[in-house]
């Protein structure tokens, strides 16, 4: 089978609050798939569960054929197939890049070089530095580096480019394409729509325990077909017109305005519009 | 491409010397952990200046209060502290997420523990005989005494420090659930008095704990063996003391493994 992870049903409750209440997930070899759900949806519970921090309550899962509450020492050799990228870690810093990335190759079996990583998510020049001199975004990165190291088939991606500025997260998505081209299949989790629409081959909105919808970001809620909103500025100001054929209404507008429309948008609902709608929806 | 996954050992050697070198960058801790031993050595030994009987001085009696003190603060309460530092902010987390196990990570934390005690010890003796007239034993047989109480002294104290880092709620916390603890042991175990002059409550409480019998331990070390005559016991007990390190050693082994927690969750 291709399903680097398989669940069927899977439940996690606290008490009385169901989290995660009955998950299928299908990813497969080599895509990057992405979790969206709003806080308290049960997206952390369900990827702690997959990366064998947290127990569960029913269901199956495999993770690259493993179910991940294995202890011993199958447990190690499965962690040594994964890369797992936790959301914040704030160590003392008293070593340098380069002592990190070196330390933590020893723990696998096949590792990386650490140079070479280090390249990959640009701190070559930092190698020397200690770790608490390093920016946020520099941090993520080696971050991100201790979680290739070992050269994993499956890497954990939780909120990857929180805090980054917008040249940052740019070049950091380069990055995570970079690993794609190496065949790595990429869970990931983020708050940025954009970030799962540029990055993820699939996504699944996930809300209230379950998974409401797993889609192409493009199709994600209907989206390809959904009403384009067409706006123009007129004698009488902005103008907006909803519908389902976008390219004959411009010929028309075009036709009479006999040329050039006006401040003409032309506008599909993004990711962010259709997810919102149907978290919202859910809220009902 | 091999599946093989280094040993526990070899990763616990690996993550020891890891341990040390992020110890020793931290400046401030280093000398105060080294220092503050001698600095007690110093304080008590100017504030008491009458010799004790046999012509022993009280910074020789103290010497091994120091010694057996300093593998409690070394191993216990340094870890103790450490530790839900380690786990409050993630560290801890992300190296559950690797293949080393627990036990690399208990090894490492004992590499530090070893080793940094072994200076600590060195520097507290040379300074104690450059300084205040130390008299270090010259019977062989006392210094064979000596190596097992440094080693499972140490070993024990790693132990029921890594243990009791799952007691605080939080890193920032640690040091005030840890400290009381550490510091009322002292007191009951007679480090900073003659212990044969503390209440005999006291002397019977600490005999529950590892660190009277660690101090009593490195008395028949340092101290002339007429002073075995003032002990509870009469004698010195050597066999009693490494019977009763090595339960808390056991105890502690089981504790750490049994309460170990990556996570603060």
């Amino acid at each position: 089978m291709s399903g680097v992870i398989e669940v069927r049903n899977l439940k996690k409750s606290y008490g009385s609050l169901d989290a995660v209440a009955g998950i299928d997930l299908d990813i497969h070899q080599g895509e990057i798939f992405s979790l969206l759900g709003p806080n308290g949806a049960g997206k952390t519970t369900t990827v702690e569960i997959l990366e064998g921090f947290r127990s569960r309550d029913g269901g199956q899962v495999s993770v690259l054929g493993v179910d991940p509450a294995v202890k011993g020492a199958a447990a190690r050799h499965w962690r040594n197939r994964i890369g797992i990228v936790l959301q914040s870690t704030q160590d003392s810093g008293d070593l340098t890049v380069g002592e990190t990335l070196s330390h933590f190759a020893k723990y696998y079996s096949n590792p990386r070089h650490p140079e070479e990583v280090a390249v990959a998510v640009g701190l070559e020049e930092k190698s020397k530095a200690l770790v608490r001199t390093l920016s946020g975004g520099q941090r993520r990165r080696l971050d991100v580096a201790l979680g290739i190291i070992g050269n994993p088939e499956l890497l954990f991606l939780d909120e990857p480019t929180t805090g980054f500025d917008p040249e940052a997260r740019r070049a950091f998505w380069g990055l995570i394409e970079a690993l794609r081209q190496d065949g790595t299949t990429i869970l990931l989790t983020t708050h940025y729509l954009d970030e799962a629409e540029a990055l993820a081959d699939r996504v699944a909105v996930i809300n209230r325990g379950k998974i409401i919808e797993t889609s192409t970001p493009t199709e994600l809620g209907g989206r390809a077909t959904a009403l384009a909103t067409v706006s123009w500025k007129s004698s009488n100001g902005v103008q907006s017109e909803r519908t389902a054929n976008p390219t004959e209404f411009v010929k028309s507008l075009s036709n009479a305005f006999q040329g050039e429309i006006p401040e003409l948008i032309v506008k599909r609902p993004s990711l962010e519009d259709i997810y919102l709608e149907m978290i919202g929806g859910a809220d009902e | 491409m091999s599946n093989k996954v280094p040993s526990a050992l070899t990763l616990g050697i690996a993550r020891g010397g890891l341990e040390i070198r992020q110890f020793m960058r931290q400046r401030e801790s280093v000398v105060f952990t080294m220092a503050f031993p001698i600095i007690l050595l110093a304080i008590f030994g100017s504030v008491f200046k009458d010799t004790l009987e046999g012509g022993v001085t009280f910074a020789q009696y103290f010497v091994a209060g120091m010694i057996a003190s300093g593998l409690v603060n070394t191993g216990f309460q340094q870890l103790a502290i450490l530790i839900p530092m380690e786990r409050e902010f993630g560290s801890l987390k992300r190296l559950r997420g690797t293949p080393a196990p627990a036990s690399s990570y208990f090894i490492g934390k004992s590499i530090l523990v070893f080793v940094s005690m072994a200076v600590q010890v060195a520097l507290l003796l040379v300074a104690g005989v450059i300084f205040f007239g130390v008299n270090l034993p010259s019977d062989p047989m006392k210094w064979v005494t000596f190596t097992w109480l440094i080693v499972i002294g140490s070993a024990a104290s790693t132990a029921l420090g890594i243990a009791f880092a799952s007691v605080p709620k939080s890193g920032r916390g640690a040091s005030a659930v840890v400290s009381p603890v550490v510091i009322v042991l002292q007191f009951f175990s007679g480090v900073f008095f003659v212990f044969t002059q503390l209440p005999g409550w006291m002397q019977q409480v600490a005999a529950l704990f590892p660190l009277k019998w660690l101090t009593q331990g490195m008395r028949s070390v340092f101290l002339p063996d007429t002073y075995a005559m003032q002990e509870v016991a009469g004698s010195w007990e050597s066999g009693r003391t490494l019977l009763v390190l090595t339960l808390w050693l056991i105890a502690g082994i089981f504790l750490a493994i049994r309460t170990f927690k990556w996570d603060r969750a």
